[in-house]
């Protein structure tokens, strides 16, 4: 069975370690909050200038001025701190946050990432994905093996306009949890149910198939 | 206007210069810490052919977007369309000239042009079309682009409280890019909530000091929520 939204936020947080700050991008990453472990303590990043982003607020926490980057009414945790648009990607760009959580259209053997624009069809703006992604070293991007209509997005060369050239490591889909290196995916674990050969099927890059490759286990 | 006292009378004061073809900053992230009425007075003006620089460019009916629905804007540099339909639809069709600019390079190419720093080398972008055209060097082993500063003939800023001198302070996340939009700006315009007495403020929680400020106005503000979601 491929993973569903909450396991693949699941998952992704076993990468989490306590005292990493964290910036989760919109959809599946932003679950990913849920499923702190407990007693560790993380702080999330949002690029609009909060460190130390809290839950949703209730109905009379609701203020216009506290918002995250996906533009939801948010809160901020006790000790969090609020700054200006250039100090939070000051944080970004120089490389203080340890791990980025972020979509993707399409990503390739060679670490290249898609995710801002198809042509002549869809414009959303990069927003602050392209600093993301120049600016960290731990990255993981979360994204579904293939469209609805069964195309790869594990590409040899990505096809859309790049986010990024380079940079991508990490991948978990909903069939899988895999790394690149030297311009190869490597299968690292699979879904609960997922055979290897749905994995390679769908997989229209180059991907190296290690002898054991784990079921991840919820 | 006298001496420091940044106060003016109307809004019409506030903007009395603003002239077709000019650049005008715009602070806020999303509909959040938005200068509503300097927006809607921009409307009222009815100003053409700008150059707006913001991070995103309003919804359907409300902040930059009703100066798309009157076609005052001729380019846009943002970082996200987002869900604005009229803006991806006036870009899609050439209409509007859009220069999409990452976040990060965004807030940085206003930094600059407030310290007067011509331009600056960043790897945001290296290898992706926002690289196209521009100088790039390795530097230590990284790719890096250079990336020109930007200023604009008017900077309008949403604060939460000033005092007479144009010293400000934002409201939790209305901050965005409200400080660094108040540094690049040749004409900066700021409107509060609540103006206070020199004094009041403590020097020490000071985001913009007074000396980037020229015109300085109260007002009152609708603050619509974007995305207003509760905790499940």
């Amino acid at each position: 069975m491929a993973l569903t939204r909450e396991q693949m936020a699941q998952r992704v947080a076993r990468e989490l370690q306590d005292g990493f700050y964290v910036n989760l991008g919109i959809g599946i990453p932003t679950l990913v909050a849920n499923y702190v472990p407990e007693g560790m303590q993380v702080m999330l990043q949002s690029e609009n200038g909060l460190l130390g982003m809290g839950a949703f607020p209730t109905e009379d926490e609701v203020d216009a001025d506290m918002i995250n980057a996906g533009k939801q009414t948010v809160t901020a945790i006790k000790g969090a701190a609020i700054f200006d648009s250039s100090q939070s990607f000051a944080m970004i760009r120089g490389g203080h946050v340890d791990l980025t959580v972020l979509g993707a259209f399409e990503v390739d053997v060679h670490g290249n990432i898609a995710s801002w624009m198809i042509p002549g069809k869809l414009v959303k703006g990069m927003g602050g994905a392209m600093d993301l992604v120049a600016g960290a070293d731990n990255i993981i991007v979360t994204m579904t093996h293939a469209s609805k209509d069964g195309e790869s997005k594990l590409l040899e060369r990505c096809s859309l306009p790049l986010t990024g050239s380079g940079c991508i490591r990490k991948v978990l889909t909903d069939l899988a949890y895999l790394e690149i290196e030297n311009n190869a995916f490597v299968l690292r674990e699979r879904a609960p149910g997922v055979s290897v050969e749905e994995i390679v099927a769908k997989t229209a890059g180059k991907l190296i198939v290690p002898e054991h490759v784990p079921e991840m286990q919820f | 206007m006298s001496g420091l006292d940044k106060r003016v009378g109307s809004y019409a004061e506030a903007l009395d210069g603003l002239q077709d073809g000019m650049t005008v900053l715009a602070g806020g992230f999303g509909l959040c810490g938005i200068p509503e009425n300097l927006i809607a007075e921009i409307r009222r003006r009815g100003v053409r052919d700008l150059t707006v620089v913001s991070n995103n460019c309003g919804v359907d009916g409300f902040g930059l977007g009703v100066l798309l629905e009157d076609r005052q804007i001729r380019k846009m540099i943002a970082s996200y369309v987002g869900e604005n339909a009229l803006f991806e639809q006036q870009l899609l069709s050439g209409e509007l000239e859009v220069e999409l600019t990452p976040q990060g390079t965004l807030a940085e190419k206003l930094r600059a042009g407030g310290a007067g720093i011509p331009a600056f080398f960043t790897a945001t972008g290296y290898g992706t079309p926002v690289a196209e055209g521009k100088e790039a060097r390795e530097i230590n082993g990284r790719h890096y682009i250079l990336e020109p500063a930007i200023t604009g003939d008017f900077a309008i800023v949403k604060g939460w409280k000033a005092d007479h001198f144009g010293n400000v302070v934002y409201r939790h996340t209305a901050q965005n890019f409200n400080p660094v939009v108040a540094t690049a700006g040749r004409i900066t315009v700021v409107e509060v909530e609540e103006i206070v007495e020199p004094g009041e403020l403590d020097p020490t929680q000071i985001h913009t000091p007074g000396i980037y400020v020229d015109r300085l106005i109260c007002g009152s503000f609708e603050k619509r929520i974007e995305k207003r979601t509760l905790r499940a």
